[in-house]
């Protein structure tokens, strides 16, 4: 991979500790968190909606915004951290996080502003994806999704986060073969595999081979990364967004809770946050 | 004695059942007139045939028109997915598989992020025959009408069908099209010139001794039974309970109140269905006679539609002998 810009690599390395900080302080607030997935997909998380994503905080409706579909939507607490840093919300609505009638639920929820989709039920969210990627190229004039010559350019990008032990459920294939038939080029999906499900190790719970041969075989352009480190996140992005005529699986390698060493690579999946770790945390996380 | 001076018939009441149609073909009428005015309605296939609308918008709008293959469940959240993207997505397929296959899909991706998709359950019902039971859909309107926020249409004719179609688009938020057999054809109720509203049963006759509540293509049998029990002397109100939910429950409970009998007749499940909620809502807020004329806890047959209505006892005998027990109850009470 290379790396385009060290600097702004550097920016990136420095918000996502930031942010993982910040997110084991908004799992604080319920006492328990999903910090295993967060911690994992954080580096994604960050790339995308600090680098790659065209959005606009003050307009989170905006009709052309590039959008992040969030399917493992149980990884919450990084997501809404990073969506405060960003500007969608105050900083201290944060502190709201698991409270009934607040916007940030525990899993991702469009109450939410700069949340498209709702997730908590495992295996939706890239086929609200494909919708949704599908929309982009839909226009009031005569382009047809079956006739590729004739089509306009997407009106915007659409980047779907999936779990490893996710992929088991049947409707991630069922998708995966939809966006490949329509050609959804605009769709990025990105596999955070941090190889642990929520009762143990994917491999263990249903093995479910090679993910990457599996979006290869239905079509789709297939990145292994390694999914913390942030030069090839970036690069991988980039990648992505310039593959034509075939929507594009990252497959992320990630660490199950990484940032916290003492619980990087456990089944950390949702576990009790104890004033112990939130000061690891803030040795381990410090910039 | 038929009791003529008090027979009060809706206007848009056809004054004869000579005509029968198609209900689907009557709701492509109503997509295709809806697709050429308005560059955000997209329809949505699972393998299903889209009838008219396949030739006209592969003509006139191909990119609005998307089949992705038998997979329900894809097709429901791909559909909220252009909901998000700002289209009015009306999706199709088997009634039993939309239901069966995609009711988490219709709960967690439609209803509960409301978004503006509109779901045409088709085949609904058991009377639809050939296929059998693997095909027929008794528990839809108990599932459906158990989620928030969804509305629920159950037309029972192509002229409300289509109407309903126009209302579903015009409605913003989720709309489930509860449509039967898509190969067959119903007789025809109402006058084009009806006037259709959501949540607004109709009163097809008035009655005074006793309410049959009817939905979908049992309308027209609940309606020949009331003519029937006329021609003895004996008035029933019919009403078309068109919208299952929000459901009309002034007129319900006007009916309880006024009538003191009600019989439910629907061509689904009587456990928690059309049956169910007046049944629910009479028990709490006007206790009154309620007989569910529907399928009886049971599944269906292999069979012609025929065949099959009169096995799940649904053909207008068995909705007579109901009325007659809740008369007959109500005349027992009354002693």
């Amino acid at each position: 991979m290379i790396i385009r810009n060290d600097e702004l690599v550097k920016d990136l390395e420095v918000k996502a500790r930031k942010l993982r900080l910040e997110a084991l302080f908004v799992m604080k607030e319920m006492g328990i968190g999903w910090l295993g997935g967060s911690f994992s997909s954080a580096d994604v998380v960050t790339a995308l909606l600090f680098y790659r994503m065209r959005h606009d905080p003050k307009n989170p409706q905006w009709p052309e915004r590039d959008r992040l579909i969030v399917s493992k939507g149980h990884s919450c607490e990084i997501v809404y951290a990073a969506l405060a840093e960003a500007g969608y919300f105050p900083r201290e609505e944060l502190k709201t996080y698991s409270h009934p009638g607040a916007r940030l639920q525990t899993h991702v929820n469009t109450r939410t502003p700069g949340i498209d989709y709702s997730g908590g039920s495992l295996g939706l969210g890239l086929s609200f994806a494909v919708g949704s990627a599908a929309g982009a190229y839909i226009q009031p004039a005569e382009a047809n999704l079956a006739a590729p010559a004739r089509r306009h350019a997407p009106r915007y990008r659409v980047y779907c986060i999936v779990g490893d032990g996710e992929c088991n459920e049947g409707q991630v294939w069922e998708a995966a073969a939809s966006a490949s038939h329509f050609r959804l080029d605009n769709l990025t999906a990105i596999i955070d595999s941090n190889r642990f499900q929520s009762t143990g190790p994917v491999e263990k719970t249903l093995n479910m081979l090679s993910l990457a041969e599996k979006f290869r075989s239905f079509g789709w352009e297939v990145r292994e990364i390694d999914g913390n480190k942030m030069s090839e996140v970036v690069a991988t992005l980039e990648w992505a967004a310039s593959v034509e005529g075939k929507p594009q699986a990252v497959i992320a390698h990630t660490v199950k809770g990484k940032g916290l060493p003492p619980y990087e690579n456990t089944n950390c999946h949702f576990i009790r946050i104890t004033d112990e770790m939130i000061k690891i945390g803030q040795e381990t996380l410090k910039n | 004695m038929p009791r003529e001076d008090f027979i009060v018939k809706t206007p848009y009441l056809r004054t004869k059942r000579d005509v029968a149609e198609n209900l689907y073909a009557a709701h492509n009428r109503a997509l295709i007139a809806l697709a050429r005015r308005d560059a955000r309605i997209v329809s949505c296939y699972g393998d299903f045939s889209p009838g008219e609308v396949g030739a006209v918008f592969a003509k006139e709008c191909p990119d609005r028109i998307l089949d992705v293959g038998i997979a329900e469940g894809h097709l429901m959240t791909s559909a909220a997915g252009l909901a998000g993207a700002g289209f009015i997505p009306f999706t199709h397929c088997h009634g039993i598989f939309g239901l069966g296959r995609a009711y988490n899909q219709i709960r967690q991706n439609v209803a509960y992020d409301q978004r503006n998709v509109k779901i045409v359950m088709c085949n609904c019902g058991v009377i639809w025959g050939i296929l059998g039971p693997s095909h027929q859909v008794l528990e839809d309107i108990a599932a459906l009408r158990a989620i928030p926020k969804l509305t629920i249409l159950s037309p029972a004719d192509a002229v409300s069908c289509e109407k309903a179609t126009y209302a579903a688009a015009e409605r913003l938020g989720p709309v489930i099209l509860r449509l039967p057999s898509t190969g067959d054809s119903f007789p025809t109720l109402y006058t084009n010139d009806l006037e259709y509203q959501i949540g607004k049963a109709i009163c097809l006759r008035d009655g005074r001794d006793a309410t049959i509540l009817a939905t979908g293509i049992l309308v027209s049998d609940a309606l020949a039974v009331a003519e029937e029990l006329e021609q003895v002397g004996v008035s029933i109100r019919v009403l078309d309970v068109h919208t299952i939910k929000p459901l009309d429950e002034a007129a319900i409970l006007q009916a309880a109140r006024e009538t003191g009998a009600l019989v439910t007749v629907e061509d689904a499940t009587i456990l928690g269905g059309l049956g169910g909620t007046v049944a629910e809502l009479t028990a709490e807020q006007c206790p009154v006679l309620v007989r569910r004329v529907g399928v009886k806890d049971r599944f269906g047959e292999s069979g012609t539609p025929a065949q099959v209505k009169a096995d799940c006892q649904l053909t207008p005998p068995f909705i007579r002998q109901a009325v007659e027990e809740v008369l007959r109850a109500k005349a027992r009470n009354a002693n």
